[in-house]
Parts: structure tokens; C-alpha cells; sequence
């Protein structure tokens, strides 16, 4: 497979120490740690948020010095908070995003807006207003995707509908996409790859089936699976 | 905002142009058989530095006060209620009064570094993503030192008419400027709201978060700054030479949303046009209410504000508890 993600030295002061990272063309790669382990940085950086040192080159392209119009051809970015600083119209707030009128359109009824692409942002339930900053992200169609807690607020049908969607448009189209997740069971499901962070940096890397049996989860995360469930580890 | 709403909008601002040339008109009118060059003189040194004051003032108020309600993210930011306004007012009367410097150029460079200072300190109290309480508040704190200071000011200036220029500059004036006066206040002013325009799009991304604004190629640190020195340099000259008048940039960027789906950035132009129509319409109130004397024009929009002002408030708190 050929690296559609290339970024190395990546460093934001204080938050993330120097990481180097590749993505496949067609790949998602789930980050999860514990709380404060330096998932968000991470995003941040690839996204150059903050300020960050080293280099991204997605598909051999520079998107801290792209201009907005390529830049979300090449990259987009969903943060953790749902918080919403105006209160705009559902389908404007798409709009926004940077992509044209038809894959706006073609993205609100992938998230099945519709009925509220009128409505004020602030008056949707947390769900809906997930789907709508959810659909801005993908209404591009970028070459990276860069989600933090994507699922987060997404009743269980919509979770699985949204990962099984990425993943049948990362197949289709040869993109990638960076996930920041707490959910281990999905990111085990759905990434081809894990990386496991821990105090800013990438403690390990490798496919779910190899992260699960290693000796991460317990000694990161302080949980074990048991009787088929994550608990405390003792 | 549409085509139609624009042109609209451009037609009511020249009917406002023209009323405000011509309100009253019976003076000039009798005067124009007797000795037109009079009427004529009358009308372009003294009639048109005021309808174009008024115009340029309250595009300016609107321009900066919808600039500032979209980079706070809150509706009830603007130039007066940041204490932008009373800084620059601040400032003038200081370069004029106690430092001496009157000339035109003197007092709007005072203005301008008067409203720095306070959007300065605003920024330095509630910081760029202010609650709106804490911005009201200190906007609050900031315009009342800066309007008590600019009283100290004319009350201990060496001048003994200075403190009956208090009116003019804390509730503002258009009355009596010459042209050269009108246009010291409209190149900074027209410059500021013209470069204002080329930051709609920025604006409108920021309303979707500073991260996703960052992540779609914008340099928010430099926005703030942009905007934060343009609005001091329009406002402020605008107040050196008319005193400082409140609620247009409150008011008119509110209406402007409304014509443009609730877009913050691209509510600039439309928040230009109305607030030029408001301080017009005011100024012409200002004529017309037979009174028998000539009211501050601050007044006026004291007036008409303050009560949209609190029914905003009011509206906010009732959606908060519902």
C-alpha cells in the first residue's frame, strides 16, 4: 500500500513529544489512550493546529501551507466538543465546511438530516448536532480524515452506521482516516491499526488482534478483558 | 443576502442621504430665490459633511460591531458596549485637552490609540472567548472609567469652555463639521470597513470553533488582531470627530444576521448599510422632534437602544431557562 499520510518530527511544546506517523491509503488508524495521554495533540499536529513542529505531507502535499480551498481536499478535522459558538442553521453549518453544494447536500442525507438541515444548530438534540459537525467533516470527501470521539453522543445504530460508513469510503475511494476513540471494542472492530498513546507520545502501534494481546491495555489503561468485558485490572 | 434585499437596501440609503441633505428643507428653499450661492454653500458646507458623517459613522458602528459580536461569538458585543467607544473618547479629549494637540490628525490618532487601550484591556480581562457576562462586565468597567475619566478630563482641562464639550463627546455630535473634518473621519472609516469585508469568510468560519476555523487554513490569532486594531482605527476616528454614539453597533449587526440566515461574517455589509440608515434616521429625529433645542444624538440612540437592549436580554435569559 502507498503512504497517503507522511508526517515526521511532530511536535507541539508540552503536549506531544517528537512522533513520526504513516497512513496507508485506504487505512483507519484508531488512537486510544487514557485521558491527558496526548490523542487530541496528536490530531492537532497532523491538522497544524497550535503551532506544531516537523512535517505533514498528505499524497506528497504540504496542508499546513495549502490554502482553505485545497486544504479541505486534503484534510479535515472534527473536534471532541459539540459545543457550537453560533447558532447557524444546520444545512449553513455544513455549507461552511468548504465543500460544494452537491456534496453538501449528498452528506446531509448520508447522516439523514434532511427533516433538520433548517433548523437552528443549538436546537437539535446532542445527537443530531454530532451528525450535522459529523457531516460538515466528511461533505469534503478529504484525503485524511481527522476525528476526535467521532461515535461520542451517536445512539448505537448510528455509531456502527458511521464507522461501517467510513470504512466502505476509505475502501472505495483510497483515503484514511485518524480516529481518536475510548471505545476499545469499536477500535478493534473497525481500525486496521492502533496506536496506543501515553503521555504524549505513541507507546505502541500495531494491528488490534496484536495491541489486545500485548501487555498495553493493562499497563496503560489499568483494565483487562474478562468474562468478555473490560474491567479493573487486579 | 439576496440581490433584491441588497439593492433595497442601497435605495433606502440614498432616500436616507437625500432626506438628511434636505431636512428642513423650507430654510433653503427660501433662500435659493434671494441668493443661491448661500442656499448652495449651505447645503454642501454644512448639510453634507453632516448626512455624510452620519452615513460613514454608523456603517463604521455597524461594520465594527458586527466584526466584533462574530470574533466573541456573542451578540452582545459592540464598540459601546466593549468600552471601545468610551476609550476613544478617552482618548481625543486627552490629546485635545490636557496634551493641546487639536488638530484633526492629533485627535484622531488619540482616538484610535484610545480605543486600542480598551479593547486592549478587554481582551486582557475577559479574554478573546469571553462569557457573556464576563464581557458585559468588563465592558461595562472599562466604559465607565473611560467616560469618568474623560469627564475628569474636560473638567480639569486649562480651557474654560472644555467641560461644555462634554455633551459632544460623550454622547456624540455631527452638528457643525466642516468637509475636511467629514473626511479625516471617512478615509480611516471607509478603509476599515472595506478591509473589514475581505474578513467575511474567516468570520464565518470561526463561527463553526477556532479548532475547525485553524483547521480549514485560518490564522485566528491574526484575525483577532486585525479586527481588534481595525474597529479601534474606524471607530476612533469616527469619535474624534463626533464623540461617541452607542447602540448602533449593537443594534444594526442584529437586524443585519437576519438578512443574511443567522451568518455572522457575512452580516458586515448588510450591518454597514443599516447602521448608516439608523444614525441617519436619528439625526433626522434629532431635527425634526420639535423640542425647541437640539438634542445630543446619543440620546437619541440611548433611547431607541437601550430598550431593544434589554428586551435582547431578556429574549437570551428566557431561551436559557426554556
Amino acid at each position: 500500500m502507498t503512504a497517503l499520510l507522511q508526517a515526521e518530527g511532530l511536535a507541539l511544546p508540552g503536549r506531544l513529544s517528537e512522533t513520526g506517523l504513516t497512513l496507508a491509503a485506504g487505512e483507519i488508524v484508531c488512537l486510544i489512550g487514557p485521558n491527558g495521554s496526548g490523542k487530541t495533540s496528536l490530531l492537532h499536529a497532523v491538522t497544524g493546529i497550535g503551532g506544531p513542529s516537523g512535517s505533514v505531507r498528505i499524497d506528497g502535499d504540504d496542508p499546513w501551507r495549502a490554502g482553505p480551498a485545497r486544504r479541505v481536499r486534503l484534510l479535515t478535522y472534527l473536534p471532541a466538543t459539540r459545543e457550537l459558538r453560533w447558532p447557524l442553521l444546520a444545512r449553513d453549518l455544513v455549507r461552511l465546511g468548504g465543500a460544494g453544494p452537491e456534496e453538501v447536500e449528498a452528506s446531509i442525507a448520508r447522516l439523514d438530516l434532511g427533516a433538520v438541515a433548517e433548523r437552528r444548530v443549538d436546537r437539535l438534540s446532542t445527537g443530531e448536532r454530532s451528525r450535522v459537525l459529523i457531516a460538515r467533516a466528511l461533505a469534503p470527501r478529504p484525503r485524511l480524515l481527522l476525528l476526535d470521539e467521532p461515535t461520542a453522543n451517536l445512539d448505537p445504530l448510528w455509531q456502527i452506521r458511521l464507522m461501517e460508513m467510513l470504512k466502505a469510503d476509505l475502501a472505495k475511494e483510497g483515503g484514511a482516516a485518524l480516529v481518536a476513540i475510548h471505545d476499545l471494542d469499536a477500535a478493534g472492530r473497525y481500525a486496521d491499526r492502533l496506536l496506543v498513546m501515553q503521555s504524549g507520545r505513541i507507546a505502541a502501534d500495531g494491528a488490534p488482534a496484536e495491541i489486545f494481546a500485548g501487555p498495553w491495555i493493562r499497563d496503560i489503561f489499568g483494565i483487562e478483558r474478562r468474562e468478555g468485558v473490560w474491567q479493573p485490572a487486579t | 443576502m439576496s440581490r433584491a434585499l441588497a439593492a433595497g437596501l442601497a435605495l433606502l440609503l440614498s432616500l436616507a442621504f437625500i432626506a438628511s441633505l434636505t431636512t428642513p428643507w423650507s430654510p433653503i428653499a427660501a433662500l435659493f430665490p434671494q441668493d443661491p450661492e448661500l442656499a448652495w454653500a449651505l447645503l454642501v458646507e454644512l448639510r453634507l459633511p453632516r448626512a455624510a458623517l452620519a452615513l460613514v459613522y454608523g456603517a463604521t458602528l455597524g461594520a465594527s460591531g458586527a466584526a466584533i459580536q462574530a470574533l466573541f461569538a456573542n451578540p452582545l458585543a459592540s464598540p459601546d458596549l466593549t468600552g471601545t467607544t468610551s476609550g476613544a473618547a478617552l482618548g481625543a479629549v486627552v490629546t485635545a485637552y490636557l496634551l493641546g494637540f487639536t488638530a484633526p490628525i492629533a485627535l484622531s490618532l488619540g482616538a484610535v490609540a484610545g480605543a486600542l487601550g480598551a479593547l486592549a484591556l478587554l481582551l486582557a480581562l475577559a479574554g478573546p472567548r469571553a462569557e457573556t457576562a464576563t464581557l458585559l462586565l468588563s465592558g461595562l468597567a472599562i466604559s465607565a472609567l473611560a467616560g469618568a475619566l474623560t469627564t475628569l478630563a474636560l473638567a480639569l482641562a486649562p480651557s474654560p469652555f472644555a467641560f461644555y464639550d462634554a455633551y459632544d463627546w460623550l454622547m456624540g455630535s455631527l452638528v457643525d463639521r466642516s468637509l475636511a473634518q467629514t473626511a479625516f473621519a471617512a478615509v480611516p472609516a471607509l478603509l476599515t470597513i472595506a478591509w473589514l469585508l475581505r474578513l467575511t469568510g474567516p468570520l464565518d468560519s470561526l463561527a463553526l470553533g477556532e479548532e475547525v476555523a485553524q483547521s480549514l487554513g485560518h490564522d485566528v490569532l491574526r484575525l483577532r488582531l486585525q479586527i481588534v486594531c481595525l474597529t479601534a482605527l474606524g471607530v476612533g476616528a469616527c469619535v474624534a470627530i463626533a464623540g461617541a454614539i452607542g447602540f448602533i453597533g449593537l443594534v444594526a449587526p442584529i437586524f443585519a444576521r437576519r438578512l443574511t440566515r443567522g451568518h455572522p461574517g457575512r452580516a458586515l455589509l448588510p450591518a454597514a448599510a443599516i447602521g448608516a440608515l439608523l444614525l441617519t434616521a436619528a439625526d433626522l429625529a434629532v431635527r425634526t422632534v420639535p423640542l425647541g433645542r437640539t438634542l445630543p444624538i446619543g440620546v437619541v440612540t440611548a433611547l431607541l437602544g437601550a430598550p431593544f437592549f434589554l428586551w435582547l436580554v431578556a429574549h437570551m435569559r428566557f431561551r436559557l431557562r426554556s
